[in-house]
């Protein structure tokens, strides 16, 4: 319980420079915000009402207390470009985003946790060799090259997968399920490649240990003991990776959003920098940020709750 | 004076040691066939960097209208691109951006994470559990790629921006293992012994807690050089690193992307680039790690 207080008050402080750093992305840019944002040659008059428009006339901490307040009412400013409401365009781009990420997690922890626990229980035999290959090949790769390639393979030679685009699952499901094959088995292969690493590693140590030999001299068959012993402990530290890599994952959806061009909260902010649109760069990072924030509290919390011993051994610490 | 003395016998007795243990690392590190093959792609990767123009056959700014979209072979060893330049060449020069981007990232964060993480473990308190590390905790809350993105777009985009961002991206992981590393030896003894003979906090720090800290820092450097090489490529790619102009191997991936349907070779040799360039630094941190854990030891 303790720890868990812990937990939430160290949130806190990280939620805060997390809305501090947002907020001051605008004001970091080098010179004028007004000047970069409009361009050069906007008249004088532009740029006052552009300073006027975000608030840059006020202190800084007043324009702070000011955007915040906003934030916290899920008023995210407005667009530069449209006026359309930052919030509104989030909410439309989401559910590609989470369709992707829910996706691009599913293949990469089915992946990593077949392979992983093969390679470990059959260590040094052709199929630990593969996955091993594989694995260490996955974190080399650069995904939205795998990307590339899926599409020069799969749509352009074969013809049987759409290059890229987007319909909405609700409009046509086969549809974009067909759309969504491509980028989320790109993605996967190149997340699951570092579970698999991890798992593999954490399956052997457990395998290695004590209890392992017992539950074998017992006369317990490896299939039981690997499956009800060893993978139960091995999976403590890979819950709390695959959590941590939702960070890295969803980094990774702005390119694989751009690659196969699929209207998300990447592709928003890619967009939106292209554009000078700095609210709305403002409001999908924050977002994104607040995401990610918020799963790993949530991981750490199950992660106490399925090992009983780390809020011992942190409360200790 | 005579203390000065001993201390430098002491010294001359501690390099003893310190080279037999170079010497036991290596090896350890070449019995490791991976390690000394990705040690091997680097090697490659550094010397085609430094002898790109003799490598490669032409300019790699060098267009020809007249041989644009060529496949492999007919076009060279890697085909021509949409401008008719040699991909070959670019790939080759691309070698250059994608090294010294790498090392400018990471130099960066090395600059900045290792003495932040070391002074941050070293002092404690609150101005490190409050200040120090949930800043840390703030920065790896962003995305890499994406803090790296915005970083990139405040700042202005372009390579030299490019590589900044991504050194600030670095930072935390350079802090945290800095930090780790300093809070399990600075409870011990000779710690106290060395602030006990009088030595100051900077001079401990440097001298006792630092050194310490180096195995593991090896280790995240070689990574790191690999993830900045994706990074480099990502943000060039994203139109936000070099100029789509530049034979950056991102640019050109970005260039590709318009002629994936006709021109594969466009996009397969750049990204070929990418992946045993970062396989390279991954297993040579791999190897390092391995040769460095007394776990392993025989």
């Amino acid at each position: 319980m303790a720890f868990l207080v812990r937990r939430l008050l160290l949130t806190l402080p990280v939620l805060f420079i997390v809305s501090v750093l947002c907020f001051s992305m605008i004001n970091l840019i080098p010179g004028d915000p007004a000047t970069v944002i409009l361009g050069p040659e906007a008249s004088q008059h532009a740029k006052e009402e552009m300073r006027n428009r975000l608030n840059l006339n006020e202190p800084i901490p007043v324009q702070y207390v000011d955007w915040l307040g906003g934030v916290l009412h899920g008023d995210l400013g407005e667009s530069l470009i449209d006026d359309t409401p930052v919030s509104k365009l989030i909410l439309q781009r989401l559910p590609v985003t989470i369709e992707l990420a829910l996706g691009t997690f599913a293949v990469s922890l089915t992946i990593s946790v077949v392979a992983g626990i093969l390679s470990a229980s059959r260590r040094g035999t052709w199929i630990d060799y593969l996955s091993t290959g594989v694995a260490l090949g996955g974190i080399s790769i650069p995904h939205f090259w795998l990307g590339m390639m899926f599409i020069i393979i799969f749509a352009v030679y074969l013809g049987i997968l759409p290059a890229g685009g987007y319909v909405p699952f609700f409009q046509n499901p086969w549809a974009n399920i067909t759309f969504m094959i491509l980028p989320v088995f790109a993605t996967g292969l190149r997340e699951s490649a570092e579970l698999t690493r991890m798992l593999r590693s954490s399956l052997l140590e457990e395998l290695g240990s004590d209890y392992v030999r017992t539950a074998f001299s017992k006369g317990l068959s490896k299939r039981i003991v690997v499956i009800r012993h060893a993978v139960r402990n091995a999976l403590i530290p890979f819950v709390t990776a695959s959590g941590l890599q939702i960070a890295g994952l969803l980094g990774g959806l702005v390119v694989t959003e751009t690659v196969f061009q699929l209207p998300g909260l990447g592709r928003l902010v890619v967009d939106s920098i292209e554009n000078r649109d700095f609210t709305t760069v403002q409001g999908a990072v924050l977002t994104i940020t607040l995401v990610v924030v918020l799963v790993n509290v949530t991981v750490d919390v199950l992660y106490t709750l399925i090992d009983p011993r780390i809020s011992v051994r942190s409360s200790e610490g | 004076m005579s203390e000065a003395v001993t201390a430098e016998g002491q010294q001359a007795q501690a390099i003893q040691p310190r080279e037999r243990r170079l010497g036991t690392f290596w090896r350890r590190f070449r019995r490791n066939k991976l390690a000394v093959f990705g040690l091997a792609i680097v090697a490659v990767l550094v010397l085609t960097a430094v002898f790109a123009p003799m490598i490669a056959p032409s300019n790699p700014d060098a267009k020809d209208y007249a041989l644009t979209l060529r496949p492999p072979g007919e076009g060279g060893l890697m085909g021509t691109d949409a401008l008719g330049s040699y991909v070959f060449s670019r790939v080759v020069y691309g070698a250059r951006i994608s090294l010294e981007s790498s090392l400018i990232s990471v130099g960066i964060a090395l600059g900045v994470g290792v003495p932040v993480g070391l002074a941050s473990g070293y002092y404690g308190g609150f101005w490190d559990e409050w200040i120090v590390m949930r800043v840390i905790d703030s920065l790896q809350a962003f995305p890499f790629l994406i803090l790296a993105l915005v970083i990139a777009a405040i700042l202005g985009g372009g390579l030299g921006w490019a590589m900044v961002a991504i050194g600030i991206g670095f930072i935390p992981a350079f802090v945290r293992i800095t930090r780790a590393q300093v809070l399990s030896v600075r409870g011990l003894d000779y710690v106290d012994a060395a602030r006990a003979i009088g030595t100051g906090n900077t001079m401990i720090m440097l001298r006792h807690v630092l050194p310490n800290s180096l195995p593991p820092l090896l280790v995240q450097t070689s990574l790191a050089m690999g993830y900045a090489i994706i990074a480099e490529a990502t943000l060039s790619y994203l139109g936000l690193g070099a100029e789509p102009g530049e034979p950056s191997w991102g640019s050109m991936l970005f260039q590709a992307q318009s002629y994936l349907s006709t021109a594969w070779w466009m996009a397969f040799f750049p990204g070929m680039a990418i992946f045993f360039a970062v396989l390279g630094f991954n297993l040579l941190g791999d190897g390092v790690r391995e040769a460095l854990d007394p776990r392993t030891y025989d």
